[in-house]
C-alpha cells in the first residue's frame, strides 16, 4: 500500500471533524472584450460572457467535491475591474453592469461576483468617479455583487483624496442597506496594494495581467491548524509549534494545489495561483483566533497576540510555500471579526479592540476585516482609519484592506447579523479621537523610499 | 478509464465486513490491490488501495453503492480518488 491507515485516517479525520475544506475555487474571467459605449448592449455581452464561460463551474466543483471526498465551500467569479469597462461608456449610471454580474452570478448558481472595481491609487479618472459613485447603489440593490477601491500603493504612495471618498462611499452604502444591517458594507473593500488575483472575496479582481480564463484556489484549515497545536504538549517551545503548523499547512496546501490543477485541466483553462490564507468561518473551532490561543495567548488581542499571529502567518507560508510553486494572491491568515467565532468572542469580553487587531494586520493578511463600527462614527474618522491601514500596507509593501460596517442606529455592545459565512459582528468602540483636519487635507500621500526599488 | 482510489471503511468490527465490501468491488469490476485492516483509537479501520474501472461502473456510481453497503454494515464507507493522500502524504 502507498499510504498507511494513519494518513488515511488523517485526511478523513481533517475532513470530517476539523473543517478541512477548499474555501474557494474561483474562476478569473476577463470582461475587456465586452466593453462597448452603448451601456445595455455591454450589459447584455457582461451577462453572456460570464454565464457561457462560467457554465461549468459549479457542476465541476461539485464533481470534484465528491471525487476527492473534499468539500469546496465556495465557487466564485472575479471580473475585471469595472470601472475599466465604464471608461468606454459615458453613461453616469453603472447599474445596469452592476445587475448584469448580479444577474449572471445567479444563473450561474454562485453566492459572490467580485469585480465592480476600480483602481484609484493615483488619481481617480472620470469612470472611476462614476463606479465609486455607483458603489451603494450598486450593492443595496444587488445580492452577489462585490465592490472594491484600491486607494494605495507602495509605488504610488495613498491617495487621500479617493480614501475621503471611499470612507463617504462606506457611510453611504451602510444607510442605502440600514434594513439589512448594513450588508452592502460586508461587499465593501477599500485596499492599499490589492493584488490581481486574489480568490477571496468581497475583494476578487481578474486584473489586467492576467491571462483570459484562470482558475484560482484559495484554501483553509484554521480547524485542522487548532487540533495540531492544541495536540501539542503546554511546554512545546515555540519552534516545534512553528514545526508542527508547517508540517500541517503543507498538507492543506497540497489538497488546494491538487484541486487547482484538477480544476484548471478539466475547465481547459488556465491554472493560476494557491492562495494560502487560513480562512476562518463562523462555525466553533474553525478559527484563526482560537489557534491564537491555542498557543498560550490568553485571549486573542491579549499581549502576545501579534507575535503568535506572526509565527502562525509565517509557517502557514512556508509550509504552504513547499506546497506549491503557484502561491499567489493574498496569502496570509484572514481576523474578519464577524466570520471569526473566537474573535467575537475576544471582541465582546474587551480582550480585542480595533488599534489591536491593526496591529495584528502588520503581520498578517489581510486588513482592519468585518468590523462593525456605531453608525454615527463620522466620515473623518473612517477616512482616517482607512489611512492608517493603508500606511501599514504602503510602508510595510504588503496588501492591506478596510471592511468596516457602520452598524446604522446601533450602539457598541449590539451586533450586526448576516447568517451564513458572513457571521455576526459585534458593534467595536472607535478610538474618538482623529479630528476632523488630517482626513480632509486629501491629496497624495507620497510614495515611500521602499517604494523606490529600480 | 481506470482510477485508482482509496476505500476507508470505519466504524465496529463485525462479521463479514471485507467479503461484503469486495462483492461490492467486483461486481463493479474493481480491482483491489492491497488490503490493510487494524484498530485505531478503538474503532475497526480497513484500507484499501482498489482500481476503479470507470467504463464498467462510474466513480458516481461506486461511490452510491459502497454509501449503501456501508448503511447496511452500519459502517462509514469512504471511496476517494488516491491523489489527494499522495499530494497531502508524499513530496
Amino acid at each position: 500500500m502507498h499510504f498507511t491507515p494513519e494518513e488515511i485516517v488523517e485526511t478523513l479525520t481533517m475532513i470530517t471533524r476539523h473543517h478541512l475544506d477548499v474555501r474557494t475555487i474561483t474562476l478569473g474571467l476577463s470582461l475587456a472584450g465586452c466593453a462597448d459605449s452603448d451601456i445595455d448592449l455591454m450589459a447584455r455581452r457582461v451577462y453572456e460572457r460570464i454565464t457561457f464561460a462560467a457554465a461549468e463551474l459549479m457542476p465541476l466543483a461539485q464533481q470534484l467535491e465528491r471525487e476527492y471526498g473534499i468539500p469546496i465551500i465556495n465557487k466564485r467569479i472575479a471580473v475585471t475591474p469595472v470601472a475599466q469597462l465604464a471608461a468606454a461608456t459615458q453613461a453616469t449610471d453603472l447599474m445596469p453592469l452592476a445587475q448584469a454580474l448580479d444577474r449572471a452570478a445567479a444563473a450561474v448558481g454562485i453566492d459572490f461576483i467580485g469585480g465592480f472595481s476600480a483602481l484609484v491609487h493615483k488619481g481617480i479618472c472620470d469612470a472611476d468617479a462614476r463606479l465609486i459613485a455607483s458603489i451603494p447603489q450598486a450593492l443595496a440593490t444587488t445580492e452577489r455583487v462585490c465592490a472594491s477601491v484600491n486607494v494605495a500603493t507602495t509605488r504610488a504612495g495613498i491617495n487621500m483624496d479617493a480614501v475621503l471618498a471611499m470612507a463617504q462611499t462606506v457611510l453611504d452604502t451602510a444607510q442605502a442597506t440600514a434594513d439589512r444591517d448594513s450588508v452592502g458594507c460586508a461587499k465593501l473593500v477599500v485596499f492599499a496594494n490589492m493584488v490581481e488575483d486574489n480568490p477571496f472575496m468581497a475583494g476578487a479582481v481578474h486584473g489586467s495581467g492576467e491571462p483570459d480564463v484562470v482558475v484560482n484556489v484559495g484554501i483553509s484549515g484554521p480547524g485542522v491548524v487548532r487540533a495540531v497545536v492544541e495536540s501539542l504538549p503546554l511546554d512545546a517551545d515555540l519552534t516545534t509549534v512553528a514545526e508542527a503548523i508547517k508540517a500541517t499547512a503543507f498538507k492543506i496546501t497540497r489538497l488546494g494545489e491538487l484541486v487547482a490543477r484538477e480544476a484548471a485541466d478539466r475547465m481547459g483553462v488556465a491554472r493560476g495561483i494557491v492562495d494560502l490564507s487560513l480562512a476562518p468561518t463562523p462555525v466553533e473551532g474553525d478559527s484563526v483566533a482560537e489557534i491564537i490561543e491555542a498557543m498560550g495567548v490568553g485571549r486573542c488581542g491579549g499581549p502576545g497576540t501579534t507575535a503568535a499571529l506572526a509565527l502562525l502567518n509565517d509557517a502557514v507560508k512556508k509550509g504552504g510555500a513547499m506546497a506549491t510553486s503557484s502561491a499567489g494572491g493574498l496569502s496570509g491568515a484572514f481576523i474578519p471579526v464577524s466570520e471569526d467565532a473566537g474573535m467575537i468572542r475576544a471582541a465582546e469580553s474587551g480582550a480585542l479592540s480595533i488599534e489591536k487587531l491593526e496591529a495584528m494586520t502588520s503581520v498578517c493578511s489581510v486588513g482592519l476585516d468585518m468590523i462593525a463600527i456605531p453608525g454615527d462614527t463620522p466620515v473623518e474618522t473612517i477616512a482616517s482609519i482607512i489611512a492608517d491601514e493603508a500606511a501599514i500596507g504602503v510602508i510595510n509593501a504588503k496588501t492591506t484592506a478596510v471592511r468596516l460596517l457602520p452598524a446604522i442606529g446601533k450602539k457598541v455592545g449590539e451586533r450586526l447579523s448576516f447568517g451564513g459565512l458572513l457571521g455576526e459582528a459585534p458593534v467595536m468602540p472607535v478610538n474618538a479621537w482623529a479630528g476632523s483636519v488630517f482626513a480632509r487635507r486629501g491629496g497624495r500621500f507620497p510614495a515611500p523610499l521602499g517604494g523606490l526599488r529600480n | 478509464m481506470r482510477t485508482p482510489a482509496v476505500l476507508t471503511v470505519l466504524g465496529e468490527d463485525r462479521v463479514g465486513i471485507v467479503a461484503t465490501v469486495s462483492r461490492a468491488l467486483a461486481e463493479a469490476n474493481t480491482n483491489i490491490e492491497d488490503i490493510r485492516q487494524t484498530i485505531l483509537g478503538r474503532i475497526f479501520t480497513m484500507t484499501m488501495l482498489v482500481t476503479v474501472d470507470e467504463e464498467r461502473v462510474p466513480f458516481d456510481e461506486l461511490q452510491r453503492r459502497l454509501a449503501d453497503v456501508g448503511k447496511d454494515l452500519g459502517m462509514q464507507i469512504t471511496l476517494q480518488r488516491e491523489d489527494v493522500f499522495r499530494f497531502m502524504h508524499r513530496i
